[in-house]
């Protein structure tokens, strides 16, 4: 009951700003006249949302592929760089520069170019949503080893556990709140990364898709297909709360955060 | 009179320019209480590190049941400040930790650990995680992983510093009362000296940095210290004479200290 009652405490106020929001664009694009083809209203992005159900669930597919393969890739690739780099300084000290270069890279002038290098298919796609997500995922899990706490550290040591038998039992572990955080984070860039190399050339998905309403004059048709992202984004970032909450199951009972 | 487990003859430790030991000499013997007082920063804890191998002596010797003390395995179980447990294991998985480290399987060592939970004030509670005790609790559950270990001794550093001053009598008595029915070999590091009085056979008080032994106390109480007014007296008293050695040559040592 009380459970139920916070719930409503902690989210009402969100839903009651969206709602809003959602109200003044409807009356706005009822009221001032503008033409649906500039500034649909969003009960009209809905309809036709409706209408075009099946082409948007269509493109949509690709799009989830291309984010999930991609952000696995580079989860996989950031985890095990980020052991290599913790165990050897020198190999950190030649790759982090890297890294950090390739995040300067503009993807708008990147995205092309790669499509141009591998084509039309899922590759450039993967390459491109890793190449947004490895950073963030590298940093977090290079600094979550690094929090372990000192005294564990030391603890450990006393007790003749071996450099890779301390990562295993305590920096891998402390480095879970930051993995997350850096998920977190990473999930809501790897579909922005997935639909921006679309729009730089795909057969199908949602990046295309939106390429394709803006050129036919159908801001509603891009609105819904935004809506449709959106809505994978927030998907996925369930998902990431709750894998943090199946895998690190203390985490609740900490009320204050970790120092 | 028992034999001299842990010997420390002349040690010294610079870091740097910075000297931290200048020639420590101290000694603990077999199932006896001993504990190292001194001002913050004196370079307590750095003895520690030498001890658990964290660092390596520039001068001296220290010597282990006669054997000069050196390798991974120190045969010391360390408790540091703070529990330093680790806030994702169960507290049955923490107090094992020390056990599956030295190669014991998870099992082997849960059994072994299991009896143990009640004398510590843990039953019920392996379970849980460290977030839900309280710091006391915590303490108790951190010795408990230190002490099941079975090494030839026990190194405590400010074991109850960071709890509050009620816990950490109430923590100091326990330990005492615990102390006295299992005999281990202890090495405390602390700056409270009602702390190191109530709970040591010997206290050895250090300088401030460059650390040296300025005096040795013995404190010849009575066992088990449970505050009975006689003890109570002559403690004061031994805590006047650490208090005078701390702060007279504190101010001998004067404004660069």
């Amino acid at each position: 009951m009380s459970e139920k009652a916070s719930f409503m405490a902690r989210t009402g106020p969100a839903a009651l700003a969206i709602a809003g929001l959602l109200l003044a664009w409807q009356l706005y694009a009822d009221l001032s006249g503008i033409s649906a083809t500039t500034l649909p209203s969003p009960t009209r992005v809905a309809q036709q949302a409706w209408i075009q159900r099946q082409a948007l669930f269509d493109n949509a597919v690709p799009t989830v592929r291309a984010t999930v393969l991609g952000f696995g890739c580079s989860l996989t690739t950031a985890f095990l760089l980020s052991i290599l780099m913790d165990f050897s300084r020198p190999l950190r000290r030649a790759l982090f520069p890297v890294f950090i270069v390739s995040q300067t890279l503009p993807l708008v002038a990147i995205a092309p170019l790669v499509v141009l290098w591998f084509g039309f298919g899922l590759v450039p796609k993967i390459m491109l949503v890793a190449l947004v997500t490895f950073f963030p995922m590298l940093v977090a899990l290079v600094q979550g080893y690094e929090a372990t706490e000192k005294e564990i550290v030391q603890l450990l040591h006393s007790m003749g556990a071996s450099r890779w038998r301390t990562f295993w039992l305590a920096r891998l572990p402390s480095a879970l709140p930051f993995f997350f955080a850096g998920l977190r984070i990473s999930i809501t860039y790897a579909v922005v990364g997935a639909i921006f190399a679309e729009y730089a050339g795909a057969a199908k998905g949602l990046g295309i898709y939106i390429l394709n309403a803006k050129n036919n004059f159908r801001p509603d048709l891009v609105l819904a297909a935004v809506g449709v992202s959106a809505t994978l984004t927030l998907v996925l970032f369930g998902i990431t709360v709750l894998v943090q909450r199946l895998a690190m199951p203390w985490l609740r009972f900490e009320q204050e955060p970790s120092r | 009179m028992s034999a001299v487990r842990l010997q420390l003859e002349d040690v010294r430790k610079s870091f740097g320019q910075t000297e931290v030991l200048d020639g420590v000499s101290l000694h603990v013997q077999e199932g006896e209480f001993v504990s190292i007082l001194g001002p913050s920063g004196a370079g307590k804890s750095t003895i520690f590190r030498l001890l658990t191998g964290a660092e390596r002596a520039d001068g001296g010797a220290i010597h282990m049941n006669g054997a000069p003390l050196e390798g991974r395995n120190r045969n010391m179980a360390f408790m540091p400040q703070r529990d330093a447990l680790m806030p994702w294991r169960s507290i049955l998985d923490n107090v094992t930790l020390g056990l599956e480290v030295q190669g014991m399987t998870r099992k082997a060592a849960r059994a072994k650990v299991t009896p143990l939970l009640a004398e510590f004030g843990l039953a019920g509670f392996e379970n849980h995680y460290p977030a839900q005790l309280s710091g006391g609790m915590r303490q108790r559950a951190a010795l408990l992983r230190t002490v099941v270990q079975e090494r030839n001794m026990l190194l405590l550093d400010e074991p109850f510093g960071a709890l509050d001053a009620l816990t950490r009598t109430s923590m100091q008595r326990w330990l005492e009362v615990m102390w006295k029915r299992h005999r281990w070999t202890a090495l405390l590091i602390t700056h409270d000296v009602r702390e190191a009085v109530f709970l040591s056979d010997r206290i050895y008080v250090l300088s401030a940095r460059p650390a040296r032994v300025l005096h040795e106390f013995h404190v010849p109480l009575p066992r088990p210290r449970d505050g009975s007014a006689r003890g109570l007296q002559e403690a004061s008293a031994i805590e006047a004479a650490v208090l005078d050695t701390l702060l007279i040559r504190e101010q001998a040592g004067g404004p660069h200290s």
